[in-house]
């Protein structure tokens, strides 16, 4: 074998990952900048906010899949260098949230926090959505190289909370449609298959 | 209250509004305002009656919505649960011929042809509220003629206590699969009857002068403008004279959320909507609507209240 063609399959693997934060990035960005754009050319039909709310909604749940994706596609295809991507995936999570939630609070209710209050104390799609956004605080606050490092093994323990962010917004989304819970469903067994990938492979590490 | 109410040998609808008062709204205000009043001096006097008892409560409130909100954002889960689907898909229904069954406990059962259906009562416009348990609310200028026209046609017996209403269900036309949503088909409403008989409940075959939109209901539905949106029933293929409370598709499928009544009830929460206030459909709006507070029985508390005197609406719901 050729030098030449040795130092191409290093220097892959690096491009890849670059490759596909790129691509992570783009997919990141770009309904954001849609929605933004076609809010101000009066693009979105005849209620606009429920619009931005849903398909932020519906970004917020595929990035918080593809998140806990990661470790059950690196166990499955062995691919190691994938877990560089999660940190961002889990982020642009969060921020799909944030706009989600910002888009209710700030454009559907005005920032009127008694309604606001109201909401998440007496409906319970929303008491759940808001607990998950509530529980992504954290573990995006300690996404950093310093605190991971400070938190040594609590960090693992700590994030093993994003699960039960995705569990709360799956289930959010659940409540939220009436009639319909095609969509819920698919996420929630996507959510249940991706757990249970990951118990598999701890319990063999386990035996080990 | 109805808003206005017109015989179709005044000014129609469809001068009043243009199709194109989204875009120049401002000005149609302004000019509709006084158009309004003209079509209240026109209006025929015996009707004048149960149609304006009240006054109007908050005119400014209650301009109509265009047509193209009406016709673009609306549920007719038969066509798909998204707000557009209907406006997309709603085309493929076939409206003529179009057969209504009156059934059940009257002296006249028949089929009829929507035509010979409609024809011995007058159609008149009317623009009534309309408020959806999602929380918008619209306000929609019908064309149609009175619910009780028909019941009286049909003669119910005295033992009739409700009516039963039935949406055609024909999944060749209606292109969402059996399991999604899952709902138990055909789509049904109910009144009692005596709810049925008030003077607001408005047989519809029309809007803004025009035949109505497939996905607004199309051929004949029906606006009960103090009920939430659902309870007034669309492409209707069956009417049924029962002598009990009928079971409705909301109230069977969800009874925690929803009621055989669903009157229209700020008082009474819903498990995902305050219902305590409402977002009034706006194009004129950056945001697309405005804040309202939700009135008791949408505003037509003076002409249904009684219906429900004594009973307790919070356990009704």
């Amino acid at each position: 074998m050729s030098r030449a063609r040795r130092s191409r399959t290093e220097a892959n693997p690096r491009r890849q990952i670059l490759l596909l934060k790129t691509a992570i990035w783009a997919i990141g960005v770009t309904p954001v900048v849609w929605l933004a754009v076609a809010f101000f050319q009066r693009d979105l039909g005849v209620n606009p906010v429920e619009k931005i709310i849903h398909i932020q909604g519906r970004w917020t749940l595929v990035f918080l899949l593809a998140a806990m994706a990661v470790t059950p596609i690196r166990r499955l295809t062995g691919w190691n260098r994938i877990i560089q991507v999660r940190r961002l995936v889990g982020l642009f999570a969060f921020f799909h949230a944030c706009v989600h939630f910002l888009a209710y609070a700030g454009m559907e209710q005005l920032f009127a926090l008694q309604y606001i209050v109201a909401d998440v104390v007496d409906r319970r799609y929303i008491t759940a959505g808001f607990a998950g956004l509530v529980l992504m605080i954290p573990l995006a606050v300690t996404s950093t190289r310093g605190w991971i490092r400070r938190l040594g093994k609590r960090w693992q323990k700590l994030h093993r909370l994003a699960y039960v962010a995705a569990g709360l917004g799956v289930l959010h989304y659940f409540w939220k449609v009436k009639g319909d819970t095609f969509w819920p469903l698919l996420a929630a067994v996507t959510l249940a298959g991706l757990f249970a990938v990951r118990l598999v492979y701890r319990r063999k590490s386990r035996r080990r | 209250m109805i808003i206005r109410s017109r015989k179709p040998s005044d000014i129609p609808s469809s001068e009043i509004t243009p199709e194109s008062a989204y875009i120049n709204r401002r000005k149609f205000l302004g000019a509709s305002a006084g158009i309004g009043a003209a079509a209240f001096l026109g209006v025929d006097p015996v009707r004048a009656d149960t149609a304006f008892p009240g006054g109007h409560s908050a005119p400014q409130d209650d301009e109509p919505n265009t047509l193209e909100e009406i016709t673009s954002y609306n549920n007719f889960y038969e066509f798909g649960t998204g707000k557009e689907d209907p406006s997309k898909r709603a085309h493929a229904l076939v409206t003529s011929p179009w057969t209504v069954k009156v059934d059940g406990l009257c002296n006249n059962p028949a089929d009829y042809q929507l035509e010979d259906f409609i024809k011995p009562s007058t159609i008149e416009d009317r623009t009534y509220r309309l408020r959806c348990v999602e929380a918008w609310s619209m306000v929609v200028p019908w064309r149609g003629f009175p619910l009780a026209d028909i019941i009286s046609r049909a003669e119910p017996l005295g033992s009739a206590t409700h009516v039963a209403f039935e949406t055609l269900w024909d999944p060749e036309q209606m292109p969402e699969r059996m399991w999604r949503p899952r709902i138990d088909w055909p789509y049904r409403e109910g009144l009692r009857l005596d709810e049925a008989m008030h003077p607001l409940a408005f047989l519809v075959t029309g809007l803004y002068g025009k035949d109505l939109p497939n996905q607004n209901g199309a051929p004949l539905r029906l606006a009960v403008p103090w009920k939430y949106g659902f309870k007034s029933i669309k492409s209707i293929v069956r009417i049924t004279f029962t002598d009990e409370e009928p079971p409705t598709t909301w109230a069977t499928q969800t009874p925690r959320e929803y009621g055989f009544y669903s009157n229209v009830n700020p008082d009474v929460k819903h498990p995902r909507w305050s219902q305590a206030r409402e977002k009034r459909i706006d194009g004129s709006k950056l945001f697309g609507y405005r804040w309202l507070d939700t009135q008791f029985l949408n505003g037509y508390a003076d002409e249904v209240g009684h219906l429900y005197e004594g009973m307790d609406l919070k356990k009704y719901f």
